[in-house]
Formats: C-alpha cells, sequence, structure tokens
C-alpha cells in the first residue's frame, strides 16, 4: 500500500492535490453539485411550464431547493463516522416516530403519514426512513464479515421489515416497497450470494400471483389500468391514458416550451407533481427526456465512483445503495408515466413539485458528499 | 459476537463491492435503455397515434348554424324573419350522467316528453363529438334566471342563443307561406344531419317546405381549442356559414288583407292569380292559425284545439279544399261546346224551367224554380244562358257534348290536376269520366251524370285554386300560366319549368273567347234591364264599377235537395247551406287579376262571395 501512496504522489489531480480545492474543503463534491444544479434549473424549467407559467409555485420550488442545499452542506459538514455512531439510535428514534404517526398521526386522505410538530409543521417520518435504513444496514454490516452470512441476512430483513410494515399499515405502500428495495440494495450490494438473490426472486415470482387476493380493489385497478387502461378511461384509465397521449404526441422535438396542449389545457393531472416527465416528454420531445435521462446516469454515475472510492464498508454501502435507490426512483417514476409500471405515487427526483422529497434527496447527496470529503488522505 | 476470530479481508470486501456495482451499473443502463425504447415506441413509433388523440382531446368542431333566408311579399314586406331566441342546449361529452341531468332540468323548468325524445334522437344520431343538442327552445326570461343560477351543477348544459323563424303577420299568412317546424325524430332519419347540425327548424309547410334547400343555406363551422373542462381557449379556424337565399314571393299582403277583411269571419278561401305570371297574389284559407305558435313546440291543449276545430283552421281551403264548381263551370263548358261546334253563338233555346232526358221521368229545374212558380228564362241564347246562369240551356250543352267531350277540354284548363309550379300540396279534385266512375264506383257512366256536370254539380271537384287558374287561363285567352308563389330570389331569376309540362289551350277561334268573356263581363254589367235580364252579380256589385270586370257566380249544393222540393236556406243548418262561389278577371281587355272566392256554406254567389271579389279587385287596380 505504501507504493501506491509514494506512486499517487506526483499526481497533482488527486490525493493531496485534491485539497487544494476550496469547494473540498467544505466537504463538497464540484462535480456532484455540477449536475444537481443542472438537474435542478432543468427541472424549475419545466415546472415553469406544468404550472402554466406562474411565478409562484417557481419561488415556492426555489425556496424548497435553497433549504434542501443547506440541508445537504450540513450533512456533508458531519463525519461519516458521527453518522456510523448514532445510526443504531436514529434508527429506532425513527422508528419509534412511525408508531406514533399510526397511533396519533392525522387522517388526511384515508391514511396517517404525518406528524405535526407545533410552530413548525408537519413532516412525515417515513420519508426519513428513506435515509436511515441504508445508514443502519451500512451500520449494521460496517464490523461484520462479508458477504454475510444466513443469520445476517435474517437480521437485515427484520431489520428492513419493521419500518416497512409499519409503513404499509399507514398506509403508503408506495413509500414502503421503496424502502424495502433500498433496504435488499444494501444486501445486494454487501455481496449476498447470487443462489440466494435469485432463489428469492423465484419466491417472489411463484408468490405474486398470491398477492392479489391480498390486494385491495384500488391496487388490483392499478393494474388492470396497466394491463388496459381503455377499460376506464374517464375513471382510473384517465391519467396513465393523458399521459401516454403527451408523451407520444411530443415526438422527437417536443411541441415547443410552453406548448404542451396536454398539459396547458389541463388534460394531464398531476402535471406538477408524480406526471411531470410527460410535460417534458410534450414539450421538448424525446431529446429532452434523453438530456434528463444522461444527467440523472452522470448523477448516478458520479454517486457510484464516490461508493466505489469509499474507504470503508459503512461508506460503501451507504454511498451505493444512496445512489441505486435514486436510480429506483427515476426507474419507477418514468416507467409509471410511460404505461410500463402500475401507477404509484413516486416523484420524479430533482423535477417533480413538492419539498420533503428533494429534502431528502439532497440531504442523501449531503451524506454522500460527507464520505468522498472526509476520506483519509490514503492508507 | 463469536466468530469475528478472523480478520475482515478489507481487499475482497472491496472487490465484492465493486463487483455488485459494476452489475448494478449495468442492469441500471438494461433498465435505463428499456426506458428510452418506451419513449422511442411512443414518440416516434406510436407519434402519429398520439398527436390525433391530443388534437382530438382539445380540437373541437363547433357548428355555426346558416341564417335561414328570409321571405318578402311583393312589396319587399317581410313575411317570414329571424329574432334571436335563447335554447336550452346539452354537449353529451361532458354532461356526466344525461338522464340525471335531464331529470334535474325538468325539476327546474318544463320540459315535455315529445321534447326529451327528440333531443334523445339527435343525441344518438349522428352528431359531432361536443356538439350541443337543443332539448328546450325560446326560454321564457325567467326560465333563462331559474336555469343559470343552477348551471354550476349542471355539466354541459348550457342556454345558447340562437335564431328562430318568426311570422310577423302570423295567422295572416300562414296558409300562403306555410311554416317550419321543429326538427323531429323522423326528420332525422332522411335529413342530412350534417348540414342541419346547429338548426333546430326545417320547412314543413307551403313555400317554408317546398323551398327547403334555398332557405336552409350551408352550415359553417369553427374549429377550438378548449381545455379539459370544456371551456373554449381559441379559436383555431372556422369556415363562416353561408346563409339562406332570402326570397321574394308574389303574394301581396295588403291584398291578402282586404281579402281576409272581406270575407268577414266566414270560412271560405279566396286564391287570387296576375294572369301575365301566373304569380298567386292572395292565397286565403279561413279561418287560419298563428304559425309561431308551432315553431318551439306547441303545448298539447292548443294544439288540440286547432287540429279538433270543427272549423278546421289547419286545413288550407285554398289548395286543399275540394267543392263543387256549381255554375262557374258554365263559362268553360260553353267554350268547350262553341270550339266543339255543338252549337254556335246564336243557338238559343226555349227555357220552360226545367229539363228532360228522352227516356227518363226525372226533372232537372232550373234555379229560378220555386213550388208556386215554374221558372225557366224564356228565350235563351248562349250568352244570356251564362249571364243568367241558366241551368236547362247548359243540361242541354251537356248531354249533346258527352262526358267524354268535356273531360277532355275541362282538362285543358287544369280540372283534374295540379298545375302549381311550387304548390305540391295543392290536391288534384275530380275531373269525372267514364273510367274514373267504372274504376272509383263500378258503374257505368249514366247520361243522367253527364246532366249534372253541365252545372259543376255531382261529382266534379274543384279547389279555388283550381279555378283561379282556370279563370287565369280564360283571361288569359287560352295562354298558359302555371300558378306559383316564388315571384324571385336574390341570385336567380325562377325558370318557369316544372315538373309537368302545361301546353297552351290550343289556338281556338278568338271570336269563341270573347263570346264567352263578353258574357262574364255581362253577369256583373248587364244592369237595369229588368230581373229576368240583368246580370245575376249586377245587383250585388256591378253599379259605379270603374273598369270592365268578366265574373261567373255559382252556387253549390252541400244536400241533394229531393225531387220536388225546395231549397229554403232559412230552414237549413247553417253547415249545410249552399257553398258560394264567385270568378272574376278584370280589367276584360288586359287583365291584371284574376281569381276565385269560395264561403263554406255562404249561399248564392253573386250575393255573397261577388261582393269580395269586387273588393279585392278594387283595391287592386284603384288603389
Amino acid at each position: 500500500m505504501s507504493q501506491d501512496f509514494v506512486r499517487r504522489m506526483p499526481d497533482a489531480g488527486s490525493g493531496f492535490g485534491k485539497r487544494t480545492n476550496w469547494i473540498e474543503t467544505i466537504h463538497l463534491d464540484f462535480v456532484l453539485l455540477l449536475l444537481l444544479i443542472v438537474v435542478s434549473l432543468y427541472g424549475m424549467l419545466i415546472l415553469y411550464s406544468a404550472v402554466g407559467q406562474q411565478n409562484g409555485p417557481l419561488i415556492s420550488q426555489a425556496i424548497k431547493f435553497g433549504i434542501a442545499i443547506l440541508a445537504m452542506v450540513f450533512m456533508a459538514q458531519i463525519s461519516p463516522i458521527f453518522y456510523l455512531r448514532i445510526a443504531p439510535w436514529l434508527y429506532c428514534l425513527t422508528v419509534m416516530l412511525l408508531v406514533l404517526v399510526l397511533l396519533y398521526g392525522p387522517v388526511i386522505n384515508g391514511s396517517r403519514r404525518w406528524l405535526r410538530i407545533s410552530g413548525v409543521g408537519g413532516f412525515q417520518p417515513a420519508e426519513l426512513m428513506k435515509l436511515v435504513v441504508p445508514l443502519v444496514l451500512a451500520w449494521y454490516f460496517h464490523d461484520r464479515h462479508l458477504p454475510p452470512v444466513s443469520k445476517h441476512i435474517f437480521w437485515t430483513l427484520v431489520i428492513i421489515m419493521v419500518p416497512v410494515l409499519l409503513i404499509a399499515f399507514q398506509p403508503d405502500l408506495g413509500t414502503s416497497l421503496l424502502i424495502c428495495v433500498s433496504g435488499l440494495l444494501v444486501l445486494l450490494l454487501a455481496g449476498i450470494s447470487w443462489r440466494t438473490v435469485f432463489t428469492a426472486i423465484g419466491a417472489g415470482v411463484l408468490a405474486a400471483p398470491g398477492l392479489w387476493f391480498v390486494m385491495r380493489d384500488y391496487q388490483k385497478a392499478r393494474i388492470l389500468t396497466l394491463i388496459d387502461p381503455e377499460r376506464d378511461p374517464l375513471g382510473s384509465g384517465w391519467n396513465i391514458i393523458q399521459s401516454k397521449t403527451a408523451i407520444g404526441s411530443g415526438g422527437i422535438f417536443g411541441k415547443g416550451l410552453f406548448q404542451g396542449t396536454q398539459s396547458n389545457l389541463d388534460f394531464l393531472p398531476e402535471s406538477q407533481t408524480d406526471f411531470i416527465i410527460a410535460v417534458l416528454a410534450e414539450e421538448a420531445g424525446l431529446f429532452g427526456v434523453m438530456f434528463l435521462l444522461i444527467m440523472y446516469i452522470l448523477i448516478i454515475g458520479r454517486g457510484l465512483l464516490i461508493a466505489i472510492q469509499a474507504q470503508d464498508t459503512f461508506g460503501r454501502l451507504l454511498a451505493g445503495t444512496i445512489t441505486f435507490t435514486f436510480f429506483v426512483y427515476v426507474f419507477v417514476n418514468i416507467g409509471m408515466v410511460s404505461g410500463l409500471l402500475p401507477v404509484v405515487g413516486v416523484p420524479l427526483p430533482l423535477v417533480s413539485y413538492g419539498g420533503t422529497s428533494i429534502v431528502t434527496l439532497f440531504a442523501g447527496f449531503g451524506m454522500l458528499m460527507s464520505i468522498h470529503t472526509h476520506r483519509r488522505i490514503t492508507l | 459476537m463469536a466468530e469475528p476470530l478472523t480478520l475482515k479481508d478489507h481487499s475482497t470486501e472491496r472487490q465484492i463491492f465493486i463487483d455488485r456495482v459494476v452489475i448494478g451499473f449495468g442492469l441500471l443502463l438494461a433498465l435505463t435503455a428499456i426506458l428510452v425504447a418506451r419513449m422511442f415506441y411512443l414518440q416516434i413509433i406510436q407519434h402519429g397515434v398520439y398527436t390525433t388523440l391530443s388534437d382530438k382531446n382539445r380540437i373541437h368542431i363547433q357548428s355555426l348554424p346558416p341564417k335561414r333566408g328570409l321571405i318578402y311579399d311583393r312589396n319587399k314586406r317581410l313575411i317570414a324573419d329571424n329574432v334571436p331566441a335563447k335554447i336550452l342546449t346539452i354537449v353529451k361529452e361532458r354532461a356526466v350522467n344525461i338522464d340525471a341531468t335531464i331529470t334535474r332540468i325538468r325539476a327546474i323548468i318544463p320540459i315535455t316528453d315529445n321534447q326529451i325524445r327528440a333531443f334523445r334522437k339527435r343525441m344518438d344520431g349522428q352528431r359531432r363529438p361536443f356538439e350541443s343538442v337543443p332539448l328546450r327552445l325560446k326560454l321564457t326570461e325567467e326560465e333563462i334566471a331559474r336555469i343559470s343560477v343552477n348551471l354550476y351543477d349542471l355539466p354541459g348544459v348550457e342556454v345558447e342563443a340562437r335564431l328562430v323563424r318568426h311570422y310577423p303577420m302570423g295567422a295572416f299568412m300562414s296558409h300562403a307561406v306555410g311554416s317550419v317546424r321543429r326538427i323531429n325524430a323522423e326528420d332525422l332519419q332522411r335529413l342530412d344531419q350534417i348540414a342541419y347540425s346547429g338548426t333546430d327548424h326545417i320547412g314543413k309547410i307551403g313555400v317554408e317546405k317546398y323551398y327547403e334547400k334555398l332557405l336552409l343555406g350551408k352550415v359553417g363551422y369553427r374549429r377550438v381549442e378548449s381545455n379539459a373542462r370544456g371551456k373554449v381557449m381559441q379559436e383555431l379556424d372556422k369556415k363562416l356559414p353561408v346563409p339562406g337565399i332570402n326570397l321574394t314571393l308574389h303574394v301581396d299582403s295588403r291584398l291578402q288583407a282586404v281579402a281576409i277583411d272581406a270575407l268577414a269571419g266566414r270560412r271560405g278561401a279566396v286564391v287570387a292569380i296576375e294572369p301575365s305570371t301566373g304569380g298567386i297574389l292572395v292565397l286565403v284559407s279561413n279561418p287560419s292559425y298563428d304559425p309561431n305558435l308551432f315553431i318551439s313546440g306547441i303545448d298539447r291543449k292548443t294544439y288540440s284545439e286547432l287540429r279538433d276545430s270543427i272549423d278546421v283552421p289547419l286545413f288550407n281551403r285554398a289548395l286543399q279544399g275540394q267543392y263543387e264548381p256549381g255554375s262557374t263551370l258554365k263559362p268553360f263548358l260553353a267554350l268547350a261546346a262553341l270550339e266543339n261546334q255543338v252549337i254556335n253563338a246564336d243557338y238559343t233555346i226555349q227555357d220552360p224551367g226545367w229539363f228532360k232526358l228522352s227516356n227518363n221521368e226525372r226533372l232537372y229545374r232550373d234555379w229560378n224554380w220555386t213550388k208556386n212558380s215554374p221558372g225557366g228564362h224564356g228565350s235563351v241564347n248562349l250568352q244570356k244562358a251564362i249571364y243568367r246562369s241558366c241551368n236547362v240551356y247548359f243540361y242541354q250543352l251537356a248531354v249533346r257534348m258527352g262526358i267524354d267531350t268535356i273531360s277532355e277540354y275541362f282538362k285543358l284548363f287544369g280540372f283534374g290536376r295540379n298545375t302549381g309550379l311550387d304548390l305540391p300540396e295543392a290536391r288534384n279534385g275530380l275531373l269525372p269520366s267514364r273510367e274514373w266512375k267504372l274504376k272509383a264506383r263500378g258503374e257505368a257512366w249514366f247520361p243522367g251524370d253527364t246532366v249534372n256536370i253541365g252545372i259543376g254539380q255531382g261529382s266534379i271537384l274543384v279547389t279555388p285554386l283550381q279555378m283561379a287558374t282556370a279563370v287565369t287561363v280564360l283571361a288569359n285567352r287560352g295562354r298558359w300560366v302555371r300558378p306559383r308563389l316564388l315571384m324571385n330570389t336574390e341570385i336567380m331569376p325562377v325558370s318557369g319549368s316544372g315538373r309537368m309540362p302545361i301546353t297552351n289551350v290550343p289556338q281556338w277561334d278568338s271570336r269563341n273567347w270573347e263570346t264567352v268573356i263578353e258574357a262574364m263581363s255581362m253577369v256583373v254589367h248587364r244592369g237595369n234591364q229588368g230581373f229576368g235580364e240583368n246580370g245575376t252579380a249586377w245587383a250585388y256589385i256591378g253599379r259605379g264599377i270603374e273598369y270592365q270586370m268578366a265574373g261567373k257566380s255559382g252556387t253549390a249544393q252541400v244536400v241533394g235537395i229531393k225531387q220536388g222540393e225546395e231549397y229554403e236556406a232559412e230552414e237549413l243548418d247553417e253547415r249545410l247551406r249552399k257553398h258560394a262561389w264567385f270568378v272574376a278577371f278584370a280589367p276584360v281587355d288586359e287583365p291584371r287579376i284574376a281569381l276565385a272566392v269560395l264561403i263554406e256554406n255562404g249561399g248564392g254567389g253573386s250575393k255573397f262571395a261577388a261582393p269580395v271579389a269586387r273588393q279585392i279587385i278594387d283595391e287592386y287596380l284603384l288603389r
């Protein structure tokens, strides 16, 4: 290893040389920051069109980005060691909050998701859990042998299922599924054997038909709508028909910025939130969508690079999981809007209107930056 | 923690992690490729399909109904106009539930079952998407107010302004011009529904029906962009409707008024024709009805009153009423006899007051026979037979000519057929012949039948229009003009050709025409000669007349009078009294007006119908 150190010394671009970058002295990653800002600005432009060129929602979204960036900067300052120490306590606290939600949360639209804090407002503990589950699992595997043995896998699943079930009871099936996926991602990155993975997938496929009988009617309707949106074109099929129409009518280059008829004439529902990719696809066409996808891939690429460069298991697993989870959001959202997946309430990262998801995302990227910028110079 | 006796192998763990990240990233790229493929499929392969869907979402075609052509009389006075009215419409695509919507509307304003039937037919028929369909026409101010406050709760329901037909002259012109009615379920089966989209009415009677194509105009449209809630955001393009063509009729509304006044409420009909053109100056059928009642849907009570009235106001007597012509037929029979050389103008008979067929005991009386006096007109030549209306003379003529000759000649004057150019509703009357009687009654033609035809009775039937037309041909000395209502349109002159070519009456000896016409002017002008020698109408209209008028009275029996019984008007029920006829044209030398007046159960033609004719002709020639 020391040889490595000797050899690296002359490289101006790494090691000590990098530390001279002022932006890294405040523990931020320049490349990731730049990519996030570009996508955020791009998203704000789409949002401006989706809200009918009103300034109000745009300013509100800009403020949320501001808060989110502050959260990111704050998270980046904290050393990974601190995250490692507080991880189990944070997990227990968040699970308790989820229990409180189920007990005392106000019922909004038929589900309990919020906790009210007098004077501050409300927040969703489930949103916090999106970060806490990768965090606690990374902590769990940090001082254990990898690849994990069955006993560890079992305890990992317990750690995952407790919050997943609590959230599923709210009910918020979309979030609980995404948290479950992020937990499983940790297992995958920790090196769980492929045999186990495929066995689990096989069992899941076999169990899938059984799921049909435990699903609620509205969930069944979503599956049926995915298969044939025309079965209820004005009801449950409306959203997906209109979003496909918006996307398809955009063509290669789109109808032009602010010229989308589907969104501006209100045919496209949820055009500012979950279905905003359809606005982009309609107005900027395939090119606009491709640009966004490439930006996402670059962000993910940078995130994975950070994960690979991380110096310990905790940093690697945490950074890798945060990055892959980000992609899961992207894939589920675009897949849902374009009619590949059933409709679940997942916003498009960095683009959809709404504060909570943006703050969570940026906080996650803040942790990524913390992992990257708190590396010991080398070993 | 029993196991960490072995050291963590950081290098291996790192390598496993990197492997997993690389595999994961590969999977990620594959999934991204699926998303790109999906976008490619939607945005490039299916682009056309979704562009169409997107346009169908936002672009709607709205019909712009044309303005129906106006109808004027010959003095450019408006007979049929269009006035704005508010109507209630529903757009199916925006109404959540049509049945529930109708039920809710019915709770607010009255709507009849008929209106709902017509609405449904139209809703289910050929219809452009997002086209509004009328449910109720002619809303009152109060109804508009009541609907308006509830509109928020009635998606798809709109109060629209449309032009609706209005007849400013009302009942006055209804039988002359006809009227439009609301398009009903049966109409929709045969109509081009695109051409009528946005149009609520169609010509159902008379000129309005006959010239429907001209009056309707061409429907226009506008393409609009509307949002998901149906609100119109902008107009993309539009094609203006082409208004219907304005028509000018020959009818003279002032003369029409004079005719109605002259009838003074009696049931009857007047048809006056301009002999040079065939243009119908007056077409009155009394009583009449207000056509405006029918436009927005008449209520059941008013309709059944009109329909069931004993005076049948909905019935057009002038075109469809078929009556025995009585003595008004005599001039035509005289002409036929002269031309046929059955007699010459000097042929004279001694009239004993009755006529008898050689092998039959039945006596055919003259009109001045009574139980106390044998009647008769003494020595009678052709002209006297006309101006005194001598029955016995014409009994003889008829028998000597025979029914075949009579039918053939009468046909030349338009009896037994509809010669009208734009009067499809006019009836044919009945011109009897041997073949007709055999076919209709299964009996042979008897000489006795011919005797009655001689005085315009028996099985012969004519309409007032036919009578006026025949007199017009007479006034023209045989030159035919087909009776017509349309004088001109703003775009084209009216062609004289019709469905049925009418040939002029063959160029007969002009002396024959003048003999008969002179006799007809004696009917009016020959006076102060003593009762037995005056023209029959002179006493009633012949005095102080400033122009030469040719006329002939007629009195048609409604009930058969038994052999040897006398007709006593006072003893008969009013509805069984004789019909009064008078036909005339003037001036004799250059006729400008020819007419027929019929008064149902009016009594003697000279006394009751002739004054009506004189008032109309006075007005027309002297005003």
